[in-house]
């Protein structure tokens, strides 16, 4: 789950001592021309999940009130990265020495956390990465030892960033505490500035706190911005189902995340579109009767797969959800079965004699005959 | 990673309904069980096994190879370190949404270990034949039959399709090693790979991967050095980018993990790359 910046900055830096501009969090124009009243040249800053908001127009200066009012007006309703802007963080408009960079992240091929910095911030790391990536220092922290000043120090050394290196060496170990302490996948400052008076401070920041840990992070999740979803996507979501809704026309009801990818690509591969992911695989394959009716509730689904192969989930349950729920909703798509594994005799025998229809042997004759089916 | 006849499996989490439920389809199997760990019930048997209040004090006094773990998400990490702790050499954790800083300080204790762990967000591991250890269906002949084909899958549901598929072919399988579905997990499909080339009584491999993370890449560098032939089968070809599709290493994101990268690095190794799960055992059998 992503933060916006200011619950980033609000919930995540200040808290942990990280200096951040004076800002207000607005929803209308008006609130945002009090701000600047109050706090003088500022930047409005459209509050959404998603990077690139600089591009899209989503970042304004303001240096009078009504500036700022009109830029409110302007931003709040934009739609950036998916995302509809809500309101705008309406910021003191800091001068720039230099821009740094610096973030904590989950690094999978070293399997620790990774602290990153560069003298090359406010642009797109990624960019930076790849055209000069000698500019982006590395350290690889052991967990067991944390990251300490003498560690930050050894990264910043030969930098020339002058009177400013030591509260920039502070700022990472700041940083690093935040990302173990509030389980965060991702810590990003970009950039981090050095003003023309010589403060230190975090100009923006992203934060992704891990999805596996919210709930020992409530105060997070709960000022954190779910991904956006669909109205069926929400309904999977609140009764623990992963569903995601695509725009082809052909249904997809399996178990497990490799299967359920695989029966969507046979379905392209055999000229066919997808209309959905979802998956009842784990502890969630007692689900199907209510994963059923998800699928179906697709408007664009003309036919459906049903593709189980049990190992941990049993497709006599998956398959006695089916049949309730198609006889309780007596839908008129076309269904194609192709049933194996954990407690397949009764799941097959299920299917015939209380929906009289026979499950295909191979699963790609079940999906050719569900693509045909659609067309 | 590679289960055999005789190796002795404790099971972490034996008093719960699937710990009991699966723990029971492993003996049936073949597969040795030396006992459970659930510390509020040290002393007392289940399934006519002894529970112990850890992994420590279970292999105190008895060997053990392999300890499965059967324990929810926040709990997870100390009872893997309990397993590490007492030296048991592979650890199969079955858990899924372990939070992620756990499995960093999992892997963070692992170093200077003598364990190596399979998952998490495994399926588990299986030899026909022989017996298995996790919640894959080792106990169904009609998925699982004794050969010399190995598989290696981060799903548990396709890498038993692939199984079932292979089965009907009248191809058997030497061993089927479930890596897990989380992008960071302790067996990689290169580190499977190379078992699976140095084991005698395997003469091909499935590769099964999914979109996400570049580990078919890894392994396909190694791919390129072996003599047994490998083919492979890649999910998520018709994946949105930028989802989690259903597993948590299973993402394309900032234009990376895609299909074709893994297609065709694995091409150019000289893996087969099937466009669908039947297709996998059509490659393997001779024309």
């Amino acid at each position: 789950m992503n933060l916006e910046e200011y619950a980033a900055k609000r919930g995540v830096l200040q808290p942990a001592g990280v200096p951040t501009p004076r800002g207000m969090i607005c929803r209308t124009p008006e609130e945002a021309a009090d701000a600047v009243r109050n706090i003088g040249p500022a930047v409005v800053k459209a509050q959404v999940p998603a990077g690139k908001r600089g591009k899209s127009g989503g970042i304004k200066m303001a240096d009078k009130a009504e500036d700022a009012a009109r830029a409110a007006r302007e931003i709040i309703g934009m739609t950036i990265g998916g995302s509809r802007v809500e309101q705008v963080l309406v910021e003191e408009r800091c001068p720039i020495e230099r821009e740094l960079y610096a973030a904590v992240l989950t690094d999978v091929t070293s399997r620790s956390p990774l602290m990153l910095f560069s003298t090359e911030g406010g642009m797109d790391i990624e960019e930076v990465a790849e055209k000069n990536p000698a500019a982006i220092r590395r350290h690889a922290v052991d967990v067991n030892k944390g990251f300490s000043a003498a560690d930050a120090a050894a990264l910043l050394k030969g930098l020339d960033l002058g009177s400013a290196s030591d509260a920039i060496a502070g700022i990472l170990v700041k940083l690093y505490e935040v990302f173990s302490s509030r389980d965060a996948e991702l810590v990003e400052i970009n950039p981090l500035a050095v003003l023309k008076d010589g403060r230190v401070v975090a100009l923006d920041c992203k934060f992704t706190l891990d999805d596996a840990s919210v709930v020992r992070q409530p105060d997070l999740a709960k000022v954190g911005s779910p991904p956006e979803m669909t109205k069926l996507e929400k309904r999977g979501a609140d009764v623990g189902l992963k569903f995601i809704q695509l725009d082809g026309n052909v249904g997809v009801l399996a178990n497990g995340a490799g299967l359920t990818m695989t029966t969507m690509d046979v379905i392209e591969h055999f000229g066919g579109k997808p209309a959905n992911f979802l998956e009842i695989g784990g502890e969630a394959y007692t689900k199907s009767e209510i994963a059923l009716d998800l699928v179906l509730s697709n408007p664009g689904v003309k036919s459906l797969v049903v593709n189980f192969c049990g190992a941990f989930a049993r497709t006599d349950v998956m398959a006695d959800g089916v049949v309730k729920a198609w006889e309780k909703l007596k839908p008129t798509v076309p269904v194609f079965f192709s049933i194996h594994g954990t407690g397949e005799k009764e799941a097959v025998k299920l299917v015939k004699e209380r929906l009289g229809i026979e499950p295909y042997d191979l699963m790609e004759d079940a999906v050719k005959a569900a693509v045909e089916a659609a067309k | 990673m590679i289960y055999r006849r005789g190796q002795k499996v404790l099971v972490q989490g034996i008093t719960g309904k699937q710990g009991t439920f699966w723990t029971e389809k492993m003996m049936e199997c073949g597969t040795e069980v030396i006992g459970g760990v659930n510390p509020k019930r040290a002393g007392e048997k289940h399934l006519g096994l002894p529970v112990f209040k850890s992994a420590v004090e279970a292999t105190k006094d008895r060997p053990c190879d392999t300890s499965v773990i059967f324990i929810p998400p926040l709990m997870a990490k100390d009872a893997i370190v309990d397993a590490i702790d007492a030296g048991i050499e592979t650890i199969v954790v079955l858990t899924e949404h372990i939070p992620g800083h756990d499995v960093l300080q999992i892997f963070a204790r692992l170093k200077n270990s003598n364990s190596r762990i399979v998952g998490p967000n495994t399926a588990g591991i299986v030899t026909p034949g022989e017996g298995f250890v996790g919640i894959m269906p080792g106990h169904n002949p009609s998925i699982f039959l004794p050969g010399d084909v190995g598989v290696i899958s981060r799903s548990g549901s396709l890498g038993t399709l692939i199984c079932l598929n292979l089965t009907r072919a009248k191809l058997g399988q030497s061993a089927f090693i479930g890596i897990g579905g989380d992008p960071i997990i302790g067996t990689t499909t290169k580190d499977a790979l190379v078992a699976l080339d140095k084991d005698d009584r395997t003469k091909s491999v499935v590769l099964v991967g999914e979109i996400g993370g570049a580990m078919e890449e890894e392994a396909a560098e190694y791919a390129k050095t072996m003599k047994k032939p490998v083919v492979s089968f890649i999910a998520g070809r018709s994946s949105p980018p930028g989802k989690k599709m259903g597993h948590a290493g299973a993402i394309v994101s900032g234009g990376k993990g895609g299909y074709g990268a893994k297609r065709a690095a694995l091409e150019k190794a000289g893996v087969r790359v099937a466009d669908t799960p039947e297709d996998v055992a059509r490659m393997l059998v001779p024309a």
